[in-house]
């Protein structure tokens, strides 16, 4: 527990960091496009009622789902840029969060800025006119200070809605105060998901509060409320940025997938590269095709995946060649077509696998996918979030004939859980998870060799292809890391008692495999 | 009236696109110094008429000339910094001081900040309110007093011509009273050109030095409150003017204790 929270803490600066230069910017954008879209429209109802329209159903749309759907959008823009300029956009991290949250934001500042200028008392606008004050000068001294309350009103609740969807960003490659949560939801690290809580809370209250004072400061036309709250808007946002002035050069930005052994390896890669005085970056909690596109734009600079995942996902192979062939293979095509370098193996695999618990295995006498067959017809089978729309499960269901009664996604930490109260009967392990052994679990073989090998490999962007201080830094981990230490330090992270964050099982890695 | 400080020739105005008009051809001119209230039912075009002076409303035909010149030619916020006007509502600015009410007119001639503070403290005296009100916001002041205070702003810039449409309307009658004469004084002394629009007869007549009734959009009678009483050719005007005499007897023979009902 102390152990934990004294790691949550350390991640503080930068996460918070992050946060508020994200959740700073989208609100700011917000307002730069929303302010004036609501003058517009409070002028003229054949705007309002579109933009209003818009604003609202943008609402509707979930956080999470809006911030993914900006990831092929910009790829789809970049794709076109760089046809057009010849330039790149990065299609994830802060650029897709700024988008999403921009819009995010605007509803509730677009709602109350025309609320507040269409609600203005019509004798009051017909003296500024009558005292022989012109359109600009109406707009100025009567319409925005009398508006103003309302409008401010409506920029708290986008300033609380903001930096707690910004949270959602972290899925995206976007750091955030959602690293603690997102990471802390996949370990099962409940101190993580309440520290990253109570940390985007207390910003949002903060905020609020400050936006409060400017509100008040704008209602009773008291100069000093409205610039204290300002001053200490723009005080605390230069004190949550302060930790990138230091930082000088670009950032290793070291990508991981979303679960345990990503964090721990991105974990191990980061701290190798801290000790030669690089500076590094984390993205945290990606999908699998995700980080590969990521890669291969260099929007990353380095992360682990997986032969079997590269094989079928990204060359869209359905054929199992031998080990050594489907590495040779993967190295020579990732390098030809994304310019991707395979710097190697790490030393063990990580294949996905069906899983029982041993007592129902034993019980059903199953030990082959072949021997599911006859009795899939009875079973549920849980799959993490990824597993039932992978290749890899259609080249089992297709080798095999399989066909449960039922399949179920699930977070991977929460699929241990179902196995083990009964609600799933299969599951997709990951055989390096340290679980199978301490949950006593039965991995099925698969005498078709219908899934591929999953070697751990290293990848490295294009971008970073040449770069010498990374390969050196890099190599002593190839072929260094075997299954029995993985699953180990994975299984601190993963269990439930004793539980370590990924960075103390990072620690115990690099000791456990002689990295210093 | 040829030559007078206003001048409205033949102006029109519709609201909704030239089914009915508000304002039918309505010529009318106000001599400099004059006094002139325009009376009517509600929805007679007597506002309309009175906002077509500065441009609040723009008129359909005719033309306007004020001081001589045709309103028009003027940029409409340049002609209205030049005339006074008092409005319905009041409508003060509920976000600035009494002082920078009262004030606004000259800070958008461009006059320079201590000009504009005599000129505020000079209108505060003018209308009868403590110098110390100047800092207060215009909430924490009576009905009365917002009044003076919509007054004083009418006057900051020193126009020769003040509108006012309804301006007492909305107080109690002893403060009426009191504004009303209090406002009649003033133009006396400053010299004033006042086109003021009432629904109160008796109003009119104890202020306005000529009365124009409207009906309907037309201009129906026009003259000094006595000669319409006696001279006009409409029954319906001459019932109109007598009413606040005819008042006056009933209220006279009641407090008399000869009414009906004390028999």
């Amino acid at each position: 527990m102390d152990d934990r929270f004294a790691a949550a803490w350390r991640l503080l600066p930068g996460y918070l960091g992050q946060h508020v230069l994200l959740s700073a910017a989208a609100l700011a954008l917000g307002l730069v496009i929303s302010l004036p879209l609501a003058l517009l429209a409070a002028r003229s109802p054949r705007v309002r009622w579109p933009a209003l329209a818009i604003a609202s159903l943008i609402q509707t749309i979930p956080g999470l789902a809006l911030l993914a759907l900006f990831y092929p959008l910009l790829l789809a823009i970049s794709s076109l840029t760089v046809r057009a300029f010849g330039l790149a956009i990065p299609a994830l991290g802060f650029l897709p969060s700024l988008s999403a949250l921009t819009l995010y934001s605007m509803l509730p500042i677009l709602r109350n800025g025309v609320a507040g200028l269409t609600g203005l008392d019509p004798a009051v606008l017909e003296a500024a006119d009558g005292v022989g004050m012109t359109a600009g000068q109406k707009l100025w001294r009567v319409e925005i200070p009398l508006a103003a309350p309302v409008a401010m009103a409506g920029v708290r609740t986008a300033a609380v809605w903001t930096i707690g969807a910004a949270t959602l960003s972290t899925p995206v490659g976007q750091t955030s105060l959602g690293n603690y949560i997102f990471s802390g939801l996949q370990t099962e690290n409940w101190v993580y998901v309440l520290f990253g809580c109570v940390a985007a809370a207390g910003l949002a209250l903060i905020v609020d509060q400050l936006l409060g004072l400017i509100e008040a400061g704008a209602a009773r036309r008291d100069g000093r409320r409205m610039l204290a709250g300002a001053a200490g808007l723009v005080l605390g946002t230069l004190a949550a940025l302060a930790p990138f002035a230091e930082a000088g050069g670009p950032a290793y930005v070291i990508g991981a997938k979303n679960f345990s052994e990503q964090f721990i390896l991105a974990d191990v890669i980061g701290d190798q590269l801290k000790k030669t005085g690089a500076r590094v970056a984390d993205k945290d909690g990606l999908g699998s095709a995700v980080a590969f596109r990521a890669l291969a734009s260099s929007d990353l600079d380095v992360y682990v995946d997986y032969t079997g995942t590269l094989w079928t996902n990204v060359l869209h192979r359905t054929d199992s060649p031998p080990r050594q062939q489907m590495l040779a293979e993967l190295t020579q095509q990732l390098k030809a077509r994304y310019g991707v370098v395979v710097l190697g193996p790490l030393g063990f695999e990580n294949a996905y696998a069906l899983a029982m618990t041993a007592a129902r295995a034993h019980a059903l006498g199953v030990r082959s996918i072949q021997d599911l067959v006859p009795v899939a017809g009875q079973l549920t089978l849980g799959g993490d979030l990824e597993f039932l729309s992978r290749p890899e499960w259609a080249a089992i269901r297709s080798a095999y004939g399989l066909s449960f009664k039922a399949q179920r996604s699930y977070n991977p930490t929460f699929m241990y859980r179902a196995l083990e109260d009964g609600e799933a009967d299969v599951i997709s392990a990951f055989s390096s998870d340290g679980r199978i052994a301490a949950d006593h679990l039965v991995v099925l073989t698969d005498p078709r060799h219908a899934i591929p090998d999953y070697d751990a490999v290293l990848l490295i962007s294009p971008k970073r292809a040449g770069d010498l201080r990374l390969r050196q830094v890099l190599l002593p981990l190839i072929g260094r890391i075997d299954v029995g230490h993985m699953r180990q330090a994975n299984f601190m992270v993963d269990r439930d008692a004793d539980k370590q964050p990924p960075e103390q099982a990072a620690r115990w890695l690099e000791a456990a495999v002689g990295l210093n | 009236m040829g030559g007078g400080i206003i001048e409205l020739q033949d102006v029109g105005k519709s609201f909704d696109g030239g089914r009915s008009q508000a304002v039918d051809g309505v010529s009318l001119g106000v001599a400099e110094g004059e006094f002139l209230a325009l009376v009517g039912a509600s929805g007679s075009g007597k506002t309309t008429t009175l906002k077509m002076i500065n441009r609040l409303v723009q008129p359909d035909r005719g033309q306007v000339l004020v001081e001589g010149a045709p309103a028009g030619g003027l940029a409409a916020p340049e002609l209205r910094r030049r005339i006074g006007y008092v409005f319905q509502g009041v409508g003060l600015f509920p976000h600035l001081s009494v002082a920078e009410n009262i004030g606004i007119t000259p800070s958008l001639l461009g006059w320079s900040r201590s000009d504009v503070q005599a000129r505020t403290l000079e209108l505060l005296d003018l209308v009868g309110l403590p110098r110390g009100y100047g800092q207060r916001p215009p909430s924490a002041l009576s009905g009365g007093e917002r009044q003076r205070v919509g007054v004083a702003r009418a006057l900051a810039a020193r126009p020769r011509i003040v509108l006012m449409d309804e301006p007492f309307g909305a107080l109690d009658p002893v403060t009426r009273d009191t504004l009303g004469g209090a406002y009649r004084e003033l133009h006396e002394r400053l010299g004033l050109t006042t086109v003021m629009v009432t629904h109160d007869m008796q109003e009119a007549i104890l202020l306005a030095d000529r009365i124009a009734v409207m009906r309907q959009g037309r201009l129906i009678a026009l003259g000094a409150p006595g000669e319409l009483v006696s001279g006009s050719a409409d029954p319906a005007v001459r019932a109109l003017m007598d009413m606040p005499r005819r008042q006056a007897e009933r209220v006279r023979s009641r407090l008399g204790g000869e009414g009906p009902g004390h028999g």
